[in-house]
């Protein structure tokens, strides 16, 4: 598979005034794949994040993109690349509606000059087709609160709208860290349904099981250092996963 | 609305889609028209006048005009307070700009003998100028706009009220022959001034703004959580800068026409603005930390401070009780805000 890589990072170091967040650290991600970041507390995972969607610059290595290198002066240039981010809390306005939220800051208009308005049907209508074609099966209102859905939709219509938006590459941080074993799953069939509509996707997880459940490659962090990385399939996995994230083993 | 919050809680993750969907109605409604309360309320608090002083007056021309122009003073300035607040920031400083527009407009007038047209617009410009100044200090200082915006009233009002001293050697001066001005800001219809039309017409430039377009949706979206909104792409500094302005245009506004209506500037005026302008708005279903609220339900909100504070003074009972009733109103009307709000948020994990 001489398949081109999305998103490299090579040799990337990041040092915050003198401490080493990220030392020489190396990952290929491909379209139609998750990438499994793992990692204690601390390991650099949130450092390599901020790398990746352009919130802060490496101190040395090179990060390319499809194959050309680039510099990420700032989420929205990454964002316009085709990189998107869905942090943890989801980047949703609770007391606002699931169409209103999901066109937010890029709201379909009609109308002329000061008679220009927010096209409600159209935002509603491609807002619903689009969290339906992530595999929620349940009939969601456009004009529902986020605020009131579970952990999981609201999951749903932040990678929908990323992905809408032109997202080519997904970093997920933590997805599933605030969830219970059922939305869990639910977190779990969306990365695996974005993935099958071919989005890269880097998944930042504390919990090996959801990373096993989905992930096609691996990456170990440990004190800022990559100490190990393989494909699915090429280790006993969870054996070996747990002896490569000794520090994650012993919180266990 | 307190007990169809508390129907929601204990329900966690765990808990189906389907039984999610399950959620009360009445609770859902009122998440998604937030003027629905204040209006009750307002129905209520009218019938409750209507029984108790329909026989005295209220209910005449005279008493229908007395609360209507109380409420459209009031409201033109609630209505973006109300905003504002929608947006997660206060301004506390719209009671000095009524006292500076006022005495502005009397200055231009009556002491440099300069038209009318020229006293309002320079009154427009302060307005203009004090709302960036409070955009700025709360953009870039990052300190509450509570304080922030106290402090601008304090040194607005004091700068009006020295410079006032200083070219007319008092705190007021009258303001006559007004011409065009005359009708356009205190034309009167069986007690009604025009001023009630010109809430209107700010009530439905703002309803359709806050509603219909793209920065309405901003509105809302920096209330409801800034973080998430600028990462989104919203302009924050955009949507705090033109409500600021919004806001103290209005409080000029409102100062230069009621100069024109009672034929004085006043330096010291428009104070009670301050706060009735924000519990107006709180009454009307806004929460006081953003991110939800309505146009109507502020106008609603308006009408019931107008109609408490001039209904009272029909039912012959002593007026000085209308205070009490207004700060118990507004203790119901946070309370209900906040069991809306909770229960929006209560099946949100992790940070908020």
């Amino acid at each position: 598979m001489a398949q081109q890589p999305l998103l490299t990072l090579k040799s990337v170091s990041k040092s915050y005034s003198g401490v080493q967040a990220l030392s020489d650290v190396s990952i290929e991600t491909f379209a139609g794949e998750v990438h499994c970041l793992l990692g204690d507390n601390g390991a650099g995972k949130s450092t390599l994040i901020k790398t990746m969607s352009g919130v802060v610059h490496p101190t040395s290595g090179d990060i390319m993109w499809e194959g050309q290198p680039v510099t990420l002066d700032s989420p929205k240039e990454a964002q316009e690349l085709g990189i998107g981010t869905v942090h943890q809390d989801v980047g949703l306005i609770p007391m606002m509606s699931v169409a209103r939220n999901f066109f937010l800051a890029n709201e379909p208009t009609r109308g002329w000059g000061p008679f220009k308005r927010i096209d409600m049907s159209q935002a509603n209508g491609v807002s619903i087709d689009a969290i339906r074609a992530m595999g929620i099966s349940r009939d969601i209102d456009p004009d529902q609160v986020v605020g009131t859905m579970s952990g999981g939709e609201k999951q749903a219509i932040a990678i929908a709208r990323a992905v809408h938006f032109g997202a080519k590459f997904l970093i997920l941080g933590e997805p599933t860290a605030a969830l219970g074993v059922h939305e869990s799953e639910v977190v779990i069939n969306l990365i695996e349904r974005t993935k099958q509509r071919g989005t890269g996707i880097l998944l930042i997880t504390h919990n090996p099981t959801h990373a096993l459940a989905v992930g096609d490659r691996f990456t170990v962090l440990t004190q800022g250092r990559v100490v190990d990385q393989f494909k699915r399939g090429e280790r006993d996995q969870i054996m070996d996963l747990m002896a490569g994230g000794r520090r994650l083993a012993a919180a266990e | 609305m307190a007990f169809s919050a508390n129907q929601k809680t204990g329900q966690s993750d765990h808990s189906g889609p389907s039984a999610k969907h399950l959620a009360p109605m009445t609770l859902t409604t009122l998440q998604k028209q937030p003027w629905i309360g204040a209006a009750a309320a307002a129905v209520f608090v009218f019938a409750f006048f209507a029984y108790f002083a329909g026989s005295t007056g209220f209910l005449t021309a005279g008493g229908t005009a007395g609360w209507l122009n109380t409420a459209a003073e009031l409201g033109i300035i609630a209505i973006p307070i109300g905003l504002l607040m929608i947006s997660g920031e206060f301004d506390l400083s719209t009671g000095s700009v009524v006292g500076a527009a006022s005495i502005i407009v009397a200055v231009t007038v009556t002491f440099l003998g300069q038209p009318i047209a020229l006293g309002i617009l320079i009154a427009l410009a302060m307005g203009v100028l004090v709302g960036l100044f409070n955009a700025l200090l709360v953009y870039r200082t990052r300190v509450p706009s509570f304080i922030v915006t106290l402090a601008t009233n304090f040194i607005v009002a004091g700068t009006a009220l020295a410079l006032s001293r200083l070219v007319t050697g008092s705190s007021t001066l009258s303001l006559r022959d007004t011409g065009w001005a005359e009708f356009a800001f205190a034309a009167r219809w069986n007690q009604m001034y025009i001023s009630i039309i010109w809430w209107v017409l700010a009530a439905a430039l703002a309803a359709w703004v806050l509603r219909a377009t793209p920065f309405g949706n901003w509105i809302y979206a920096t209330g409801g959580n800034k973080d998430a909104a600028r990462r989104a792409g919203v302009p924050i500094w955009w949507v705090t800068q033109v409500l600021y302005v919004w806001t103290g245009v209005s409080a000029a506004f409102v100062g230069a026409m009621t100069a024109i209506q009672f034929n004085q500037g006043n330096a010291v005026a428009g104070q009670g603005y301050v706060f009735e302008t924000a519990i107006a708005a709180v009454i009307g279903g806004v929460l006081l930390t953003g991110g939800f609220g309505s146009v109507f339900g502020i106008v609603c909100g308006t009408i019931i401070y107008g109609i408490i504070s001039v209904g009272l003074f029909y039912t012959g009972w002593p007026t000085d009780w209308a205070q009490t009733f207004i700060g118990a109103l507004l203790v119901i009307a946070v309370l209900a805000n906040n069991a809306i709000r909770n229960a929006a948020m209560q099946s949100k994990k992790g940070k908020s």
